[in-house]
This record gives structure tokens, sequence and C-alpha cells, in this order.
């Protein structure tokens, strides 16, 4: 085996590596006969890096040359940073040796634009191909979309990946085209189309060809990068609201920008990356996905930015008294995730156990109810005593901020 | 308080549930056959294990609750430990008992702690399946050693064997000393009788085939190239990836 390769892998994870997306979830698909691995419905992460990410996929670029000078990224040919490119053979071992030991559910590859667009993604397609037909390869494949590759490609590209995923970046045309001139947001917009097609027109075929690969069965996904440029959290959860509303779009992500080029003008001097303010988006996203949340209920002119002391969902409850207090023992479904401290597993349990007798305060906290933020928004088998009716929303706010968010505490736990 | 003896197997308490809707006395403690009854003890039966009556006690089981309580049943009792016997032995009761399933009344404390002890095995079933790693060995074995704290083993069998439907591989429980063997055809349970094939949970290095080592060093260096340092959090990464696992993750080895 060649010798460069540890250091080229070194050189093109690191490139790679500020792309958040890592998941493995939304295919199952079955062994094959004479194939190798399979994916499992729920996605698993096989290590978590010391800054806490679940590592489930080989998350790597085919080569961090590029044409282009975008200037959030640490890979734009204006950068003076080591590059390297792998062989298709090279990376088809690699993938396949991490899969065998169990280190990776698959592989995630994406790559800096070399040639043209259509150079590019051939190559990639390439690897994809290669690991599906040579090598039966089951396990998961994720493929970056190259802006501005042809739609044909983009098509071969969906027949063999499980997802696809084209990153937006940033939330605004303006600001995007500010920090990537050879950027807009048709180049952006355009893959993702081809994408759709591209699944409506094999969901087509499938009628009459059920065994016929399914495209890209676990849908597309993008990426905004936060805090690099002005928008607020309204424009940025209207820009995700409005990539939801397309179809078979999976999932947004959010990635708090990180200094990668200090010496360029156009970006501000952080000190940190804006950790909190990402984690109160991805908590927004969550309410718009699973607890039926409209986007205007979250932010509006009024209130363009999540606050960062409090959770969107307290945000909002707070915001709102006159829907509170809910009786646990009676509300529906849709209610039940209105209130703080319940969350979508708990407002099951709540929903079922109660069949059996009224709920009290003790039952709901075995259900794993958050009393602590719930107790002032319910009313149980006890009466209720202090809700925000009793007391004010700035004594609840008073109580549940008392201790400052710990940035370093953060953690991506949504069931509040 | 009434005190059966059984042998701990499965069979062995459902047998002891048959036994006490038989002699309409129900236990209040499940022992060992030669573990010392405590104090006040007013009656005690040695249960033998029966496989005719296990039997009947799991088919009307099965009559009454869904495939997931049975589930949740298997995996209380492989979580092997103390005293979930005996949340297994009240739950099946009250099933019986109950005219309709109970399985979602949480209110009842067994209910809820066969749940819980049942969630602590799926969890730790749902690590293994993550952390598992595998060595390859010079005779085309792929080797893994796992030592968990329940016995998680013929949980996790399955899915490696899907996985790697076209590769021979080994995933050997230390702890318990016993293994699966998956030679892509069939899977067989194992053991060795000498431990002189690994140390601290790896295969010994001249057992290793020739590019073992250098996968090993490449997933290292992967996974130190994709930490983000602006972001390094300890403490979060200790939560998901708790210290007792460290030494079967290649990645956690010092290089
Ligand atoms: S096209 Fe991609 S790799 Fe190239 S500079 Fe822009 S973001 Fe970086």
């Amino acid at each position: 085996m060649n010798p460069n390769l540890l250091s080229k892998l070194e050189i093109l994870a690191e490139s790679a590596k500020y792309d958040v997306s890592c998941a493995s979830s939304g295919v199952t698909r079955a062994k094959t006969a004479g194939g190798i691995g399979n994916t499992a419905g729920w996605g698993i992460c096989h290590s978590f890096t010391e800054d806490g990410r679940c590592v489930s996929l080989l998350k790597i670029m085919l080569t961090n040359y590029c044409i282009y000078d975008c200037a959030y990224c640490v890979n734009r040919r204006s950068n003076d940073v080591r590059r390297a490119a792998f062989s298709v053979e090279e990376l088809v071992d690699l993938t396949l040796g991490f899969y065998r030991r169990n280190y990776i559910e698959g592989l995630f590859l994406s790559s800096g634009v070399i040639n043209n667009p259509d150079y590019t993604m051939e190559r990639l397609v390439g690897v994809a191909r290669e690991l599906r037909t040579t090598h039966r390869f089951n396990g998961y494949i994720h493929l970056k979309s190259i802006p501005g590759a042809s739609e044909a490609l983009v098509h071969e590209a969906g027949l063999y990946a499980d997802r696809l995923s084209v990153n937006i970046e940033i939330a605004t045309e303006k600001n995007l085209k500010l920090l990537a001139p050879e950027k807009n947001h048709e180049s952006v917009f355009k893959p993702m189309e081809f994408i759709q097609q591209g699944m409506l027109e094999n969901a087509e075929l499938r009628k009459n060809a059920p065994k016929l690969r399914k495209f890209a069965p676990a849908g597309q996904s993008t990426q905004m990068i936060i805090g690099a440029t002005d928008e607020t959290d309204n424009q940025i959860l209207h820009t995700t609201d409005m990539l939801y509303a397309k179809p078979g779009m999976k999932r947004v992500y959010y990635s708090g920008y990180i200094p990668v080029n200090t010496n360029d003008e156009r970006l501000p001097m952080l000190r940190q990356p804006p950790l909190v303010r990402e984690h109160r988006l991805y908590q927004a996203d969550w309410l718009l996905r699973f607890y039926g949340f409209k986007v205007d209920e979250i932010v509006d002119d009024r209130y363009p930015n999540l606050e960062l002391e409090l959770d969107p969902k307290l945000s909002w409850a707070l915001r709102h008294p006159e829907a509170f207090p809910v009786d646990v023992n009676t509300a529906d479904y849709a209610l039940l995730l209105r209130i703080p401290g319940v969350g979508v597993k708990s407002a099951n349990t709540i929903v079922m156990a109660r069949r059996f007798g009224k709920l009290g305060t003790a039952d709901l906290k075995k259900i794993g109810v958050v009393m602590k933020k719930a107790q002032y928004f319910i009313t149980c088998k006890e009466l209720a005593i202090r809700t925000v009716h009793e007391t004010s929303p700035e004594y609840v706010r008073r109580k549940l901020t008392g201790k400052k968010p710990d940035s370093s505490q953060l953690e991506i736990q949504f069931d509040w | 308080m009434i005190v059966f003896h059984y042998d701990k197997s499965f069979e062995g308490l459902l047998t002891a549930i048959f036994d006490a809707y038989l002699r309409k006395t129900f236990p209040h403690r499940l022992l060992l056959p030669d573990e010392p009854e405590p104090l006040f003890c007013e009656g005690t039966h040695t249960v033998i294990t029966d496989p005719e009556k296990s039997e009947r006690v799991w088919k009307s089981l099965e009559k009454k609750v869904d495939k997931n309580t049975l589930n949740m049943i298997s995996y209380a009792w492989l979580s092997e430990l103390p005293g979930a016997d005996e949340v297994i032995f009240r739950y099946i009761r009250k099933t019986i008992d109950s005219p309709h399933s109970i399985a979602t009344n949480f209110a009842d404390d067994d209910v809820l702690q066969l749940r819980q002890i049942a969630l602590k095995t799926s969890r730790e079933k749902q690590r293994m399946i993550e952390f598992v790693r595998f060595q390859k060995t010079s005779d085309d074995t792929y080797f893994a050693a796992i030592e968990p704290d329940h016995n998680v083993l013929p949980l996790i069998i399955t899915h490696f064997r899907d996985r790697y439907a076209d590769q021979q591989f080994i995933i050997y429980d230390l702890k318990r000393n016993y293994g699966m063997y998956s030679d892509t055809r069939q899977v067989t349970e194992m053991s060795f009788t000498e431990s002189e094939l690994f140390d601290r949970g790896k295969v010994k290095d001249h057992l290793l085939a020739e590019n073992e080592v250098l996968y090993q060093r490449l997933w290292k260096r992967y996974f130190k190239a994709i930490t983000i340092r602006e972001r390094i959090n300890p403490k979060l990464h200790r939560q998901h990836l708790p210290r007792r696992y460290w030494k079967y993750l290649t990645e956690k080895d010092p290089e």
C-alpha cells in the first residue's frame, strides 16, 4: 500500500471535517447474497470525536484542490494549505477496510472542484459506482453534489448514493455572493431540483419495476454556516422552512462559523464559534419538524433572534401564558407537546399511561417529564400550585435562567 | 416470607412461575439452591427446572402479550442484574392475573422497573453494535473481544451476521468466556480453552494479518484529523464514549 496514504488521509479528513452532517440514518437495506454490508434505519455512531460529535461515516474529500475561492472555506484556492488527492482505488480500499472492522457505517464523500464541476462530479460518482457494482457494497453512501454538475451525473449519483447533499452555506443570497463570488442561490437550488426530479422520476419507474434501485432513498440534506454573516435567526429559520418545503429534504444542518481564514476582512473576528446559538437553532429546527410549530411562532420581526438563555419552546411559552396551564390528563397530544419539559417521548408515554388512571406529579417524573420546567405550565391530579398565571412569565423566566448557559456543557438533547 | 430456590436459568424461572400457580404460594424472594434463607422464612420450595412446564408458561405468555413485551422480558433476563428475576416473576404474574395488558401501566412499579432494566440491556446492546472493533487475523478471520456488563452477545450477533455475511468473524465475551463464530454460512457458539491469543482484549500482534496494523494506524490518524479543536468538549466526549469501553476502541489506543 502507498506509504503516502497516512498523510493523504490526514489532509483530506481535515479538509472535510467542517461539514457537520454525519448521519447514516433513513435507510434500511438488507444484505444481499455475495455482497457486504447492510444499513440500519436508525443510524449508528461508531465513535465520538473529542468535540463530542458522532463518527458514523468515513467523512472525507476526494481532493482538496479547488478552483473556487469561497471565503469561509479552508480549501479555497487562495489559501496556502497542504493539498492531496485520492485515487478511486485508494478510497474504495479504505472504505471497505474500515467497514469490515466495524469502524464506520459507510462513506461520506465530497470534493473540491477540479477542472470543472462535471469532471469532479464524474470522479465522485466513480467511487460510488465502484463500491456498489464491483464490490457489491451495501453500506451507506452519502455524496456531495458539486454545484454546477450536470443533471445526468446527479441522476447517476442518486442511483448509487443513499443521500445526496448540496450545501446552501449562507442563508441569504446577497451574503452568499459576498463570500463566494462564484456561487449564487441558483447554483445551489439547481442541483437540489435535479435531486428532486431524480426522486420523482424514479418513484414513477418503480411503480412498474419495484426491484429497481431506489434513488437516494435517504433523501437530501443541506448545511448553513451560522455567524459568518449578519443574518438574523428569523432569516435563517425562514430559509430552513423554505428548504423543508422541498420534497425529499430531510435535514438542514447548522454549523457555527469557525474562523478558518482569519485574514479576510469580509469575515467577523470571533473568539469562539457561536455554539449556543447553533444549539438553539437545532432546537428550533426540531420544533418545526416534530412539535408542530410554525416558523412564525418561533421567530418574527418583533423577535428576530432566538433567546440564548432559554430554549425556543420555553421562550414561546413565556410569550403565550394564555395557552396554559394544560391539563395533562385530558389535553390532546399536540397540546402536550407544547408544554416546556415535555418531549415527544414523554408526550407519547403520557397518552398511554393516563388510560390506567389519572396521573400525578410523581407519575410525570417517572415518565421523564422535566418537572423543573413543566410545573409552571400544567395541572394534573394534584391542583396546580404556581403556574405561570399565579406567578408571572417574568418570575418563571428568572427561576429558570438562574444558571448562566454554559457552552462547554452543551449537548444536542432534544427531549425537552 | 416465602422463598423459592431455583437454578438461575430462564427455564428455571418459568418453571418457578408454573410451580407457584400450582402450589398457590408465591415467593417473595428467588434464591440459588445453596443460598442461605433469610430469617423469618415461612416456607420454601425448591424448583426443579422442567422444560415442559417452562414451555407452557411461555406459550400462555405469548398468547397474552405482544412481541415487544416478550422481547422486554428476554432483555431484562439477559441484564443479569441482581433482582431482575424477581421483577420478571412479578411482572409475569401480574400479566397472567390481569384481564387486559399491563404493558403500558407505568404507574405500576414492576412495569416501570422491567422496562428500565430491559432498557439498560438494550442500551448496552446498541453500544456494543457501535463499539465492537474487529482485528483481522492472519487466517482471514475478523476477531473482536467484548466484556459487556449485560449478556448482550446473543442480541448483537444477528446484526453482525447480516452485515458481514461474506466474512468469517468471531465476537468473544471475555467476561463470560464464550463467543460466536460465523463462517459465512452459519453461526456457532464456541469457547477458547487457552487465553494465549489475546492481550487485554486485543489479539496478540504476531497473529494479525499483514496490513492490520496499517489499517489501525489509518483509523487512528483519521479519528484525530476530524476533531475540530475549536469545539473540544471532553465532558461530552466521555458521556458519549464512556471510559470503560476505551480499551476496545482502536482510536483510543495511544499511537
Ligand atoms: S467550492 Fe467548496 S471546496 Fe471549493 S472553496 Fe468553495 S466551499 Fe471550498
